[in-house]
């Protein structure tokens, strides 16, 4: 155990961690909202993600941007992160509610075993992520440089950018508004009386398939919000980001207590700093399978989660 | 696209409807027939006479020998989704550790130093995914339903990220020179050589027949009752005194036992093998060839294991209009819709279990709160 | 007496992992080789069941005597079926104990609890669907059968022998519940009346020495409720003890010798029929309705 690069690291990583975590908190809220509702693990919510991340890119080129361009004014940069996440957003929730309405609305009406679901979410995601991938030729495809790293203060060591502070922010300006739509809106309460009994709802007057569309918008709005970040942070995708990111943040819903808004966050940030620590003191061909050993320790050892499973239910 | 699915259901219906109802005698000469035939399918002379069905890039004894070992698969597979219903996304990870304890023990990359000749290293690669197998399942089977598939997901994915990231298992540079089964022709030839599969192939059939044999053996007896009353109502079961745990268990050693046998078959033919090999699709193939198959019958389960190898080699070197891409490169694609439209069509697969059939025509009826 | 009979004294006999014979030299009477039970075939010792803050079973006690037939009786919600979950090892007392055959039966899982010679029938019945009735009867007559994984892989004798024992046993105790002209049938196929039935061959099947039946009525007419009380007592005959969980005060009445009564999960009385019948707590438990009308 290499304790010496762990502490010398500590903050850049958990700096970086956190960063990567508000990604991984974001992504996983599709995947906590829907297994609340349905009690179904949406194994495409990944492409859900990586279409978004193509949109941005290809909302940027259609501005005449792309991976070569040197990086614009802060006003037109504004401008430019407000169409992206637009693209995103917008793409994401779309993919969402088609795979919703094409996958699985179909299965709900027969009332299909869950090992159904799952497997058509398997297919779903494959035809999704292969689709792009011919299209790519299976290669990466370059991001403009929209934000100009700069550094804003130091941690212990650490410098923090704008880029960081940025991320940091919208995830919990995201995260906040969510968790007020949730919790003090009528369509949020409809959501919550969904997941906690969908027959009592459906007999309340509550529109069942309304709902579901609904989570399934939300969690892909939160997924395109990840996906633009992600572009700006790695500076490009491929067909296949979807999927690594998608087992990490299910992984980090799962940590944080699947079906918890909450949970995701913590999960997510807490995923977020477990991989750059391990990766200092253990070396970094552990770092892609910390997320799985999490993944299998939770679920065998504490299923529910750190804060327990709780939409719809009590507080987190 | 669902007449697409509907047509090939009631194609498919009237083949295994068309089984089911052969008498004993008659289904025994079909057999053998069919077994003739792909003992002879190899020969130049006589695979023409499959006219369009032969693969054009690849030498059709390859494809055979890539449909044996995947037919192998999926039978394996088929014994832990099919019969015991359990939902392992992660079983190339059992096909892996065959193919890496056969890497390990015969390369003269590996740091064993051992370079065993092949024979030995089979059984010795057998236990040890069947401990794997003991070992992943002892863990994850308490779990139902899509955490178990999830969990098996994550294993798999660790075995394959150990693989490429450690020096151990050498990553993308893998082991080579992993030698071949012995043998010498008359003429001083080696039997098992480099370029024809023919060989591998015909040592494969037996392998998969004896599969075949032990795994109806175990159907039509208490392991097969058990795997159904488990599928069908696992609480009951266990009232009913079936030990269910064993049960699962044994599900997922066996599986992994088939797994990882089909892994040192393809080990010893293509000679090397690196963490490119295994990636998770290949589960997923796999799977889609059980439930194409109709999970939970042999028969279909073989055709399905056949169809998810041979039609990819088939799309070699035809190239869509559009933008010249090969066919190859849309295998997963394929895979990917035909299980999602079988799936949400038709979901009995391909030839349908008249258990499989039944679970879903029933489940309509059951008052199911919070999906 | 048929072969069924007399391997069921024998089964009362066995401890858990011995193999049971299938073929008994001569029929012994039941009962003939056991030690006298002091206590009480099944002990339910002060047992509290709490789910979260509901208190499902509350310090119930109650003995069951070897070959006699107890009613369990109460309105809906008293406890009944988690009594017996509680029993076969579905729930775990939150406290109290409870004992079979003098031994506790915590921490055991449900399996090793059939095993000892406990079985169950479910009030919602609960067959394999797809399985033919003398399949999900073999289900049962597996429990006592000691092929090993590898013996039915490489299909060794003990395979073979067990096999055919387990087919007679089975298709004896579907002649002896009446529907063995069902047997190939699947059981989603079966009649209301013909599942019932099948339900009780297959506890049978694993040759208990307590049987547990979970409103083994429900939805029968008077006719088949009849029926119904002849083959419970000549389940009784057979040497197995019964413990019934039922609605109809008729078949409680008709067929039990002593009834233990619950509501909240309380017992709130406990003796003959007659005695609980006349009891002014079962009369107000029951709203003052002293026979049912279904």
């Amino acid at each position: 155990m290499n304790f010496t690069s762990f502490l010398h690291n500590f903050w850049d990583n958990t700096v970086s961690g956190l960063s990567q975590g508000s990604i991984y908190a974001l992504f996983a809220l599709g995947y906590t909202l829907v297994y609340g509702v349905l009690r179904l693990i949406n194994f495409a919510h990944s492409e859900v993600f990586m279409i978004g991340t193509f949109a941005a890119i290809y909302a940027w080129r259609g501005f005449g941007l792309d991976q070569d361009s040197s990086t614009p004014a802060f006003g037109l940069v504004v401008v430019y992160l407000l169409v992206g996440l637009l693209a995103a957003m917008a793409a994401s929730a779309t993919t969402a509610v088609v795979i919703e309405r094409v996958a699985y609305r179909p299965l709900r009406r027969r009332n299909a075993p869950t090992l159904a679901f799952l497997i058509t979410a398997i297919g779903a995601s494959v035809v999704l992520s292969e689709a792009v991938g011919v299209w790519t030729r299976r290669k990466p495809v370059g991001a403009p440089p929209l934000v100009r790293q700069k550094v804003v203060f130091h941690i212990g060591g650490a410098a923090v950018t704008n880029l960081t502070i940025g991320i940091l922010v919208l995830a919990l300006v995201l995260m906040v508004a969510l968790d007020q739509f949730i919790n003090h809106s009528r369509l949020g309460r409809g959501i919550r009386a969904v997941a906690m009994d969908p027959n009592t709802a459906a007999l309340m007057g509550v529109n069942k398939d309304r709902v579901i569309a609904l989570v399934f918008v939300l969690g892909g709005l939160m997924a395109g919000a990840a996906a633009v970040m992600y572009n700006l942070k790695i500076t490009g995708t491929h067909f296949f980001a979807g999927f690594d990111l998608g087992i990490k943040s299910f992984a980090a819903a799962v940590l944080g207590g699947i079906g918890n808004l909450r949970g995701a966050l913590l999960g997510g940030l807490l995923l977020g700093v477990l991989e750059p620590y391990t990766s200092s003191l253990l070396g970094t061909q552990w770092t892609s399978i910390v997320a799985f050993v999490v993944l299998v320790a939770i679920l065998v050892f504490r299923p529910t989660g750190i804060l327990g499973e709780s939409l719809g239910r009590t507080r987190a | 696209m669902s007449v697409i699915a509907g047509a090939s259901q009631s194609a498919r219906r009237a083949v295994g409807g068309w089984w089911d109802g052969l008498p004993r005698g008659v289904r025994i000469v079909v057999g053998l027939a069919l077994l003739v035939v792909a003992y002879l399918a190899p020969f130049d002379w006589f695979y023409p006479l499959f006219g369009p069905f032969v693969t054009a890039e690849t030498d059709f004894p390859t494809t055979l020998f890539t449909m044996a070992y995947y037919v192998l698969l999926s039978l394996g597979l088929n014994v832990v989704v099919g019969l015991a219903g359990l939902l392992d996304l992660g079983y190339v990870g059992f096909f892996a550790i065959g193919a890496y304890t056969v890497g390990l023990l015969t390369s003269p990359d590996s740091d064993f130093h051992t370079k065993w000749p092949w024979i030995p290293t089979v059984p010795i690669a057998i236990a040890v995914v069947m401990v794997s197998g003991v070992i992943l399942g002892g863990v994850t089977l308490r779990l139902r339903g899509d955490y178990l598939a999830i969990v098996t997901l994550g294993f798999a994915e660790i075995i394959r990220a150990y693989a490429e990231s450690s020096t151990f298992l050498r990553g993308q540079f893998g082991f080579s020179s992993i030698p071949h089964p012995p043998g010498t022709l008359p003429s001083g030839k080696p039997l098992f050589g480099v370029i024809d599969a023919s060989p591998y192939y015909w040592l494969a059939l037996p392998l998969v027949i004896v599969v075949i044999f032990g795994i109806r053996n175990l159907e039509r007896s208490r392991v097969g009752r058990a795997w159904v009353a488990i599928r069908e109502d696992e609480d009951a079961a266990e009232a009913m005194g079936v030990p269910t745990f064993r049960f699962k268990l044994w599900a997922f050693a066996i599986g992994a036992a088939f797994g990882g046998l089909s892994g040192t078959l393809f080990a010893t033919q293509i000679g090397f093998i690196n963490s490119g090999n295994f990636a998770l699709f290949f589960s997923i193939l796999v799977l889609a060839g059980v439930v194409l198959g109709g999970s939970g019958n042999i028969p279909g389960v073989i055709l399905g294991g056949a169809f998810i190898a041979y039609i990819p080699e088939r799309l070699r070197g035809i190239k869509e209009p559009i933008t010249g891409t090969d066919l190859y490169e849309f295998r997963f694609l394929f895979f990917g819709l035909l299980l999602s439209l079988i799936m949400i069509f038709r979901p009995a697969g391909l030839i349908p279990s008249r258990r499989r059939k039944r679970e879903f025509a029933d489940r309509a009826k059951e008052v199911t709160v919070g999906e | 007496m048929s072969d069924y009979e007399a391997t069921s004294a024998q089964a009362a006999d066995a401890r858990i992992d011995e193999p049971i014979a299938t073929a008994p030299t001569s029929p012994a009477p039941a009962g003939a080789h056991r030690a006298p039970d002091r206590h009480g075939l099944l002990e339910v010792d002060d047992v509290t069941l709490r789910f979260g803050g509901v208190v499902a079973l509350d310090r119930v006690s109650f003995n069951l005597h070897e070959g006699e037939i107890l009613g369990l009786i109460g309105p809906n919600g008293a406890g009944k079926t988690t009594c017996f979950n509680a029993m076969t090892g579905v729930y775990a007392p939150t406290s109290g104990q409870i004992r079979f055959r003098g031994m506790p039966l915590t921490g055991r899982k449900k399996y090793q609890i059939t095993r000892l010679g406990m079985a169950r029938t479910f009030q919602n019945i609960r067959l394999f669907p797809e399985m033919t009735a003398l399949e999900n009867t073999m289900v049962g007559t597996d429990a006592r059968h000691k092929t090993s994984v590898v013996s039915a892989l490489l299909r060794l004798p003990r395979h073979w022998h067990e096999e055919r024992a387990g087919k007679e046993k089975a298709m004896d105790l579907l002649r002896f519940v009446g529907i063995e002209r069902r047997a190939g049938e699947v059981a989603r196929n079966l009649s209301y009346g013909e599942q019932r039935r099948l339900e009780i061959a297959r506890a049978l099947a694993t040759e208990p020495i307590l049987l547990c039946l979970d409103e083994p009525a429900a939805g029968f007419n008077p006719a088949e409720k009849e029926s119904l009380l002849k083959l419970i007592r000549e389940i009784r005959e057979t040497g197995v003890t019964i413990l019934l969980i039922e609605h109809d005060m008729r078949l409680v009445m008709g067929v039990t010798e002593r009834i233990v009564v619950l509501e909240f999960g309380k017992k709130i009385a406990e003796g003959t029929p007659a005695e609980v019948r006349d009891d002014p707590k079962v009369v107000a438990a029951y709203l003052g309705v002293p026979t049912d009308a279904a």
